[in-house]
């Protein structure tokens, strides 16, 4: 599956991924689709749980960061991009304290697509059942994505991973709203090329530090490339090549900044003063 | 690439980490006593912080990325009487977050090679230093066997008789007319008493079924009971 395949299948796209998978793996589209409810179940709760919780992660880097903005006064009077921010961050605190999660396309990029799917349908009201479809979508796009890089941060850094789960986030809201394949595959691409070159460098080697905020970031920026691709944008490199690319500065990545906490934050005197502490542990 | 579900925090480190567990442990076809876990790279730099060493162990006690007791395995292996040591290891050019597990128990042992590739999933590199290659993203049959004209044509024709398919098939061995493993993913299971008969054949020394551990497609299907 290719993202260029996605853009030329008949609108909406998730119709061809999800044919096209069940021609690949030979379950039927209801087992399927019913995977996909329970997965959409599945992350509500983990937003639930994270927005409802303060308690902290594993070294007490984070965990208060979603329930507090959530309880905050919403001073830019902007009710989507709070909710989009507080979803992300909820997840990713609840990942970070052990708890249960949906990978999305990994645990540290999981605050994504909820983040930027659910938030925008509480947004606008609308009911789970009309996601199944638009995640059936995010996941093709995760696919093709995968066949030509690795999506972990050690093997490409972090745009590797929040840069795929923007990219599929970005195609789902976008088919929501009732953007057409080529729109899809487009927000998508523009999401993926606004990522590159970012590292992984996360303080202590530990799912908190950037990462919790970093899907905040990152499922506003899904939403804005849903803006931008339903309003007729598009990226001018074509999307399958925006892949490459990334892929192509995944492999100039130095290791120090690919997961090993060896640059960037995890280096900084206050990150290392973390990784002394819990080694001390 | 929605999924799988999991308990936190990393999809390669933990739930692909579990995985390899899982995998093992059915290798050796029995909860181990023992496992000696070497983890390389990036999982031996940065896994203490992903609960890497909790989510091998969870997968050596059979426990899927899911399962609720993953983060307090250790305290689970001392009840079910595995024990385990870790080490770091250079296993040379492999994927950054690959570990090397020996387990063992009831005088049986087997090294299992295995990285995590990324969002849960997960490539079995080696097992026993035999080249293989297998996701467990379906069922998969082991066997080591002597080197010998036609006996993967014989395991062919079993799989055949048994109406089960084959997706994949990799085969190594040491020497000519040595020790050999073949590797072969299938789309169904291969029932316990064709595994008997294979196992019964003079030249095969080794046989193992390998449940899914997996994803298959793009969501964890549900037909095959891996709801993580």
């Amino acid at each position: 599956m290719t993202l260029d395949e996605i853009l030329n299948a008949p609108s909406p796209a998730s119709q061809w991924v999800l044919e096209s998978d069940c021609q690949a793996s030979g379950l039927t589209p209801e087992i399927v689709k019913e995977a996909m409810r329970s997965r959409i179940a599945e992350m509500r709760d983990s937003v639930e749980r994270g927005l409802a919780s303060a308690a902290p992660s594993i070294t007490g880097m984070v965990g208060w960061n979603a329930k507090g903005l959530w309880d905050a006064p919403d001073m830019l009077q902007a009710p989507l991009l709070k909710r989009v921010q507080a979803y992300a961050m909820a997840v990713n605190e609840e990942n970070a304290r052990m708890g249960r999660i949906v990978a999305a396309p990994t645990a540290g990029s999981a605050g994504t697509i909820p983040g930027a799917l659910l938030g925008v349908a509480d947004h606008l009201k609308i009911s789970d059942d009309d996601l199944v479809m638009p995640m059936v979508l995010a996941a093709g796009v995760g696919k093709a994505i995968s066949k030509q890089m690795f999506i972990s941060g050690a093997a490409g850094g972090c745009q590797a991973e929040i840069g795929s789960s923007a990219a599929m986030a970005a195609a789902a809201v976008t088919e929501l709203l009732g953007g057409s394949s080529r729109a899809c595959v487009h927000a998508a691409a523009m999401a993926l090329m606004n990522t590159i070159g970012l590292v992984c460098d996360p303080v202590g080697g530990y799912v908190e530090v950037p990462c919790v905020s970093r899907n905040a970031f990152f499922a506003v920026h899904a939403v804005s490339s849903a803006q931008l691709a339903l309003s007729n944008l598009e990226s001018f490199i074509p999307p399958d090549e925006v892949i490459s690319a990334m892929a192509q500065v995944g492999r100039m990545m130095p290791l120090e900044l690919r997961e090993t906490a060896e640059g960037g934050l995890a280096q900084t005197p206050t990150g290392l003063a973390v990784t002394a502490r819990m080694e001390s542990k | 690439m929605i999924g799988p579900v999991m308990i936190g925090p990393s999809s390669s480190h933990t739930a692909g980490a579990c995985r390899i567990g899982q995998v093992a442990r059915q290798l050796l076809g029995q909860t181990p006593a023992h496992a000696e876990i070497g983890l390389h790279a990036s999982f031996a730099k940065t896994g203490k912080g992903h609960g890497t060493h909790q989510a091998i162990v969870a997968g050596l006690l059979g426990y899927a990325p899911d399962d609720a007791r993953l983060p307090q395995s250790f305290e689970q292996a001392a009840s079910a009487e595995l024990s385990f040591n870790f080490e770091t290891v250079d296993l040379g050019d492999v994927h950054p977050n690959s570990a090397r597990l020996t387990v063992s128990g009831s005088g049986q042992s087997v090294t299992v090679i295995g990285s995590s590739t990324g969002g849960g999933v997960i490539e079995i590199i080696r097992v026993d230093g035999f080249k293989v290659g297998f996701s467990g993203g379906a069922f998969t049959l082991l066997t080591r066997y002597s080197d010998a004209v036609g006996v993967i044509a014989k395991v062919a024709g079993l799989l055949a008789a048994d109406q089960v398919n084959i997706a994949a098939l990799t085969c190594d061995r040491d020497k000519r007319g040595g020790a050999a493993l073949l590797c072969i993913e299938l789309d169904q299971t291969l029932g316990e008493a064709a595994q008997h008969f294979l196992l019964s054949w003079p030249e095969m020394d080794w046989v193992r079924m390998v449940q899914p551990v997996m994803d298959a497609g793009i969501v964890a299907p549900v037909l095959l009971g891996t709801t993580a």
